[in-house]
């Protein structure tokens, strides 16, 4: 090799060493702050003094709750525009060009600006308030666009020939679609559903002003509800003495993080460019 | 002939259903520009030219964004400053000096694209900002928020890059190979001028990220309305306003509020804009 390339290959993993030792301390830092607190207990107690002291119980369950909520509107409506997408718009077309826009667009509107709209369009106009309802359909809009690309993706994988063989044995729309179509696409679909989660999961600034803020165990849909992203950035923030319980729940945030991310290598490897 | 009906039926049934969620997409991004214009019309009718003036004091009825604009640019450059270049060269090393550890460090990295920007933000309050106020006080500050920020788009500035790279065509690098030109000198005549464009791209949607992220920014920055002298002082971003105004906001405050999120949403569409020209693609909206 000649010493520009040896060079290179040195400087390069010097540059390596630049991202992974943030990313190594980032972890060490959060095992050191939050290691002590967590415990089972940490997972089924109720938070106390504003999340001083106690678990995180109350907030996953608010979580679980926000993201139900949200896949149920994000999944079917997400795997409908897929559907058109792969089926009623031929790619190249200047409709597909427009949808592709749009979602492109509603992709990379900013998480802040999902939060002011779901604030005052379902909390404020719809009347449904700081409520798990109001956040989770918030997130719904904002995970819609993975959903549906993702999900396009794995449409589009299907073989041509499928599509011509069932033409040729002349099965319904409906029934291509219901029969073949979207169980050859599962796995693919899965992925794209695994994708929002963790997408959902990660989100906060949605969540800010739609979900609220209460810490308790909510009632029904239309309570408030802390979402554990947010008991994250309101620990860290605005409680004095809350860091280790904050980088507690950041260390469960995040290995739940780790074994989605797993379950879709598992599962399928997303075709180039899922991530966009 | 029972069947044929009902089939028929069901069929465009789901045409229908299929073209009604397909309107919803548009229909959602339709909804958050006239939301929000409907919110900000008035305020901006009224106020318009005093957004660009320095004092933000909703207390006073004053709502001049320009200091938090500069904020916002200014975090979000550096942080591209810092993450375009590495990502670009620890895309290209590790593509064409390192393939045996590429696919496992782009795991990791697809990991880190997925941590929340939450968790991106405690590691700045936990490491970073103590770790700058014992030689520049206080700590949270400008390079803080940059530096937390460059960590967060590092990832998917790399993974675009890397799918950039990986479509040009191998003959290239054939070429060069039969031309025993050395590797640098391959990526630096042909193979980084040749995906530029795409690369480029991509690092202008990371850029728009940087622009929108809230939560990373606001745990670090120290959110001071002011222009930043140097790259120690803190600075307050149009998104960290957002986040830190809105529950207590009423009347015009709020509606500033709503002015600032139409702002940011405007400069999202022309940087999106900007990357689709870059790549070449022809949108009939651009």
């Amino acid at each position: 090799m000649r010493w520009p390339d040896r060079l290179a290959g040195m400087i390069g993993g010097l540059l390596l060493l630049a991202v992974l030792v943030p990313m190594g301390l980032m972890l060490w830092s959060l095992l050191e702050q939050g290691a002590g607190v967590l415990s089972m207990d940490f997972l089924l107690e109720d938070p106390r003094q504003a999340g001083r002291a106690g678990g995180i119980a109350a907030l996953l369950v608010s979580t679980g709750w926000i993201l139900a909520v949200c896949l149920l509107v994000a999944v079917p409506v997400g795997l409908g525009c897929a559907l058109y997408l792969s089926e009623q718009v031929p790619a190249g077309t200047r409709r597909a060009q427009w949808l592709g826009g749009v979602l492109d667009m509603l992709a990379a509107v900013p998480s802040i600006v999902y939060g002011l709209f779901g604030y005052q369009f379902f909390a404020i106009s719809l009347g449904l308030g700081f409520s798990i309802l109001s956040g989770a359909l918030a997130l719904a809009l904002m995970v819609l666009p993975l959903m549906i690309r993702s999900a396009e993706q794995a449409l589009r994988g299907v073989p041509m020939s499928y599509r011509q063989a069932s033409e040729a044995l002349s099965i319904s729309r409906w029934g291509w679609v219901r029969r073949i179509l979207v169980p050859q696409a599962a796995p693919g679909i899965a992925v794209g559903i695994i994708l929002s989660i963790g997408r959902a999961l990660a989100e906060t600034a949605v969540l800010l002003f739609t979900a609220g803020y209460v810490l308790r165990q909510p009632d029904s849909l239309l309570d408030s509800g802390r979402a554990l992203s947010v008991h994250i950035y309101d620990l860290a923030m605005n409680v004095p003495g809350g860091m280790p319980r904050a980088a507690a729940t950041g260390l469960v945030l995040v290995a739940i993080l780790v074994i989605l991310n797993l379950l879709v290598r598992r599962w399928l490897r997303p075709a180039q460019g899922a991530w966009q | 002939m029972i069947t044929t009906s009902s089939r028929f039926h069901a069929d465009s049934l789901l045409s229908w259903l299929l073209r009604l969620t397909g309107a919803a997409a548009v229909l959602v991004l339709g909804g958050i520009v006239a939301v929000l214009l409907i919110q900000s019309a008035p305020f901006l009718v009224e106020h318009g030219s005093a957004l660009w003036r320095n004092d933000w004091q909703p207390g006073q009825a004053r709502y001049g964004m320009a200091a938090m604009i500069a904020g916002s640019v200014l975090v979000s450059v550096l942080a591209l400053v810092i993450a375009g270049p590495l990502a670009v060269l620890l895309a290209a090393w590790l593509r064409y000096f390192a393939p045996l550890i590429r696919r496992p460090v782009l795991a990791l990295v697809e990991l880190m694209a997925g941590i929340p920007s939450v968790v991106y933000g405690l590691w700045g309050m936990l490491v970073l900002v103590p770790w700058i106020n014992q030689w520049a006080p206080p700590g949270a500050s400008w390079l803080a928020a940059s530096l937390v920020l460059a960590l967060m788009i590092l990832p998917l500035a790399l993974l675009v890059t890397d799918t950039a790279l990986g479509q040009l065509p191998a003959r290239y690098l054939q070429a060069g190979q039969a031309l025993s030109l050395s590797r640098v000198g391959m990526l630096r005549r042909v193979l980084l001028p040749q995906a530029g464009p795409a690369i480029v791209s991509g690092l202008v949607l990371q850029f728009g990220r940087a622009l929108g992220e809230t939560m990373a920014v606001l745990m670090v920055a120290g959110n001071v309305v002011q222009w930043p002298t140097s790259l120690f002082d803190p600075v307050r971003t149009l998104t960290a306003n957002i986040a830190l105004e809105m529950a207590y906001a009423t009347g015009d405050h709020r509606v500033a509020l709503f002015v600032s999120g139409l702002l940011l949403l405007l400069v999202t569409a022309v940087l999106l804009m900007l990357s689709w020209r870059l790549r070449g693609e022809r949108h009939e909206m651009a």
